[in-house]
């Protein structure tokens, strides 16, 4: 004899958290993540309590101190009397010099590289894989000093080029010279210059905004605007009438002929540089410091990007490129209209990573003298202050910040390029 | 979870370490060694000789406090530091003691919370230019490019120089005494600047020291000594008296060639109480009789590592100067051994 009863509901009881697999893993998550957050508050609290027993509190205010050093290579106006802020701005704006050309230079030669050493030519593919190992297997640092040491080994010093039997002489009809303490090349300079913009008073951020840059730039956005216009309705006239009117001289034309008559309103010339005292004067000043880091950095970054390239390019299926050929495209064009636009979807995630690795190996820069932010406010500054923790940790903050910015950039673009599945 | 508990020991262990104010006498004689930063490499004061043994002017003065605390002035483990990681290697605690060059300023003693044991070389900054570029004085430098040790007073002062005379300048950072040689001898600056015994010790080591000058500027104090943390002060006090001996042994004129006649009692009562012979100066700073014979048969009194490593007969060849003892008109002044 049977009787049927309702099961009796399930009451939840406590140890059901420990003994019942549909909770046990959320129970240690939970535990594990209390115990976590406790060794942290410990850790924090412990350095905050030993550091007030040094009688160093963890505080802020030093940043506003004049920082009384000097710093040889600023894109902003900054004198010893400015503040450790100041300071710590000049050498960030000196990190992302570094990080945007280094990145610039190791993507244009990786891509080469990349794609180079999967050529037919032996000799060619063989160079370029010579190349990948050599710079990908030493690390980054040495390259640097070894940039560093060539530079200043090997060129002249600015006291070669002095003298009537001078050992020098500069390069390009002389506007170029290339000494061991950088490379001068000639500025532009406006004779009738509109100004500047004065930015943020007199903060630690302050920044001149030149007004003859924003006018070239309005008008080269309107040049590239009204290019547009012209190629559209050059593609119009094909659709229509099947025959596509020539416009490169039309374009050439409208990218040139304002930006000349720009450049001739505002009085524009080159400065040169000239021997002077000690040094060369006038022109612009390219160290070596950043020479050699943004060389090293770009050269040994490429490396990875080739193999990256090149495994973006071996990820295409053969049958691409035979169909490509099958249609008559040569290989130039296959490479650049069939086989690059797939790889890209494979190629620009680790691409990410490589800029980030990029930007954050730049705080090398000291081994050569360069003062990036690490050499401010994570050298000087921290060694003057005594500060260690609170430079420390804004310098990671900074770190992560860059880092976190160029992957949201890249992550944008990665969302445009990549496949879309419907 | 592993991973972070044992990242969070070690860090936890560093805190501690640095937290770890008093007691380093006791450390150093648990450890049977002691641990002094000394310079990565500057001839005569801290430089590993063709044996891998550290010579100079900085070292004796960790041989001796050695040799006072542990009666032994090998047992010393050099740390080799830079402008830049000298402070932090002492105040984590990774070094004892450090004799590195290192100006006495009032922010080093009173915020960085290091106690400057004493001044045992009296320097101002001074720059050296080659000969060729026929300048006299610094305030001709308008211009020039300069190579200097970052992390160093000489960056501020520098700065200040330049401003002062409202000429303007090129700073080349850099990190060590080696590579700035580097840069200056390849021309890249035009002017190195750092300590003028630092100067006058990096053109010893140059194929053709004539070959260049130091300017006749000295434009700052820098009153170099041995440091210790703050907060410990008996290691402080052993620091500090035992560069003492070396100056007062001097004074009294103890040698490492008679020391051993006069411990064996003199009379003149400073000589004994220095020596041991008599009262109880050794006990009072927790260590032997003999602390500061042993300190002194390390490597002579004040004037003997003077002359041995930095001194005239030497290639450094500076001259006493600042340095000769107070009744020769000098600086050095070693309060009593009373």
């Amino acid at each position: 004899m049977t009787t049927l009863t309702d099961p009796p509901k399930e009451q939840f009881r406590l140890s059901m958290l420990l003994y019942d697999t549909r909770y046990r893993s959320a129970t240690i998550q939970v535990i594990a993540l209390i115990g976590f957050m406790l060794l942290a508050a410990w850790i924090i609290s412990n350095t905050i309590q030993n550091l007030e027993g040094l009688g160093k509190p963890v505080e802020f205010g030093f940043f506003g101190e004049p920082a009384s050093y000097d710093i040889n290579q600023r894109l902003l106006e900054y004198t010893s009397r400015d503040s450790h802020l100041r300071a710590a701005f000049i050498g960030l704006l000196n990190t992302l010099v570094v990080a945007v050309l280094g990145c610039i230079t190791a993507t244009i030669v990786g891509v080469f590289v990349g794609v180079l050493r999967l050529s037919n030519n032996w000799l060619v593919a063989r160079i370029m894989t010579v190349y990948v190992e050599m710079f990908r297997n030493v690390p980054v640092l040495l390259w640097i000093v070894l940039a560093m040491a060539i530079l200043i080994e090997s060129l002249p010093a600015p006291r070669a080029f002095r003298g009537e039997d001078a050992t020098a002489s500069m390069n390009f009809f002389d506007t170029v010279a290339v000494t061991n303490r950088g490379v001068y090349i000639p500025e532009f300079l406006f004779s009738r210059s509109l100004g500047d913009i004065h930015l943020f008073g007199t903060s630690s951020i302050r920044f001149d905004i030149s007004l003859d840059l924003i006018a070239f730039l309005i008008v080269l956005g309107g040049s590239i605007f009204a290019m547009r216009k012209v190629s559209a309705w050059a593609a119009a006239t094909q659709e229509s009438t099947g025959d596509r009117p020539k416009i490169w001289h039309i374009q050439l034309g409208i990218l040139f002929v304002p930006m000349i008559i720009l450049l001739v309103a505002l009085g524009f010339h080159l400065g040169y540089p000239e021997l002077k005292g000690f040094n060369f004067k006038g022109g612009t000043h390219m160290r070596n410091s950043l020479i050699a880091l943004w060389l090293a950095l770009s050269l040994y970054t490429a490396a990875f990007i080739a193999e990256i390239v090149r495994a973006g390019i071996l990820a295409i299926s053969k049958g691409q490129t035979e169909a490509a050929s099958a249609l008559g495209l040569r290989p130039g064009r296959t490479m650049r209209l069939v086989i690059l636009p797939q790889a890209l979807r494979v190629i620009i995630p680790p691409m990410i990573s490589n800029y980030l690795n990029l930007t954050k190996n730049s705080s090398l820069a000291i081994a050569v003298g360069y003062m990036d932010i690490t050499g401010t406010l994570g050298g000087i500054t921290m060694n003057q202050t005594g500060r260690e923790l609170e430079c420390v940790l804004l310098l990671m903050l900074v770190y992560l910040t860059i880092s976190l910015s160029i992957s949201a950039v890249m992550n944008w673009y990665n969302n445009r390029v990549k496949l879309v599945e419907r | 979870m592993k991973k972070s508990v044992i990242l969070g020991a070690a860090t936890i262990a560093g805190l501690a370490a640095g937290a770890a104010a008093a007691g380093t006498v006791d450390d150093v004689k648990a450890r049977g060694k002691l641990n002094c930063g000394v310079s990565s490499g500057l001839a005569g004061f801290s430089l590993p000789d063709a044996n891998g043994d550290w010579q100079g002017f900085d070292v004796a003065v960790c041989r001796a406090v050695a040799a006072a605390v542990l009666g032994d002035s090998n047992a010393v483990e050099f740390v080799p530091t830079t402008g830049k990681t000298r402070f932090t290697a002492l105040a984590s605690g990774e070094i004892d003691m450090l004799a590195r060059n290192t100006t006495w300023t009032f922010s080093r003693d009173v915020d960085l919370k290091f106690e400057f044991a004493g001044v045992n070389y009296y320097d101002g900054q001074g720059f050296m230019v080659p000969k060729a570029l026929g300048v006299s004085s610094a305030k001709e430098l308008d211009g020039a490019t300069v190579c200097i040790q970052t992390g160093t007073t000489t960056e501020l002062n520098l700065a200040d120089f330049f401003r002062a005379n409202n000429i303007s300048y090129e700073p080349v950072p850099i990190e060590t005494n080696a590579e700035a040689q580097q840069q200056y001898l390849a021309g890249a600056c035009d002017v190195y600047t750092t300590d003028a015994s630092g100067l006058a010790a990096t053109r010893a080591t140059f194929e053709n020291p004539g070959d260049h000058v130091l300017l006749p500027e000295i434009i700052s104090k820098e009153p170099l000594g041995p440091l210790v943390r703050h907060g410990d002060n008996e290691w402080g006090d052993i620091v500090r008296w035992t560069l003492n001996a070396l100056v007062s042994a001097e004074e009294l004129g103890v040698t490492s060639a008679n020391i051993d006649e006069l411990s064996a009692g003199t009379d003149n009562p400073e000589v004994n109480r220095l020596l041991g012979t008599e009262g109880t100066l050794g006990e009072m700073l927790g260590l032997n009789a003999d602390w500061a014979a042993n300190a002194i048969k390390a490597g002579g009194n004040y004037g003997e590592v003077f002359a041995k490593n930095i001194g005239e007969e030497t290639p450094i060849g500076l001259a006493r100067g600042l340095n000769a003892q107070w009744t020769d008109g000098g600086l050095l002044y070693s309060p009593p051994f009373r």
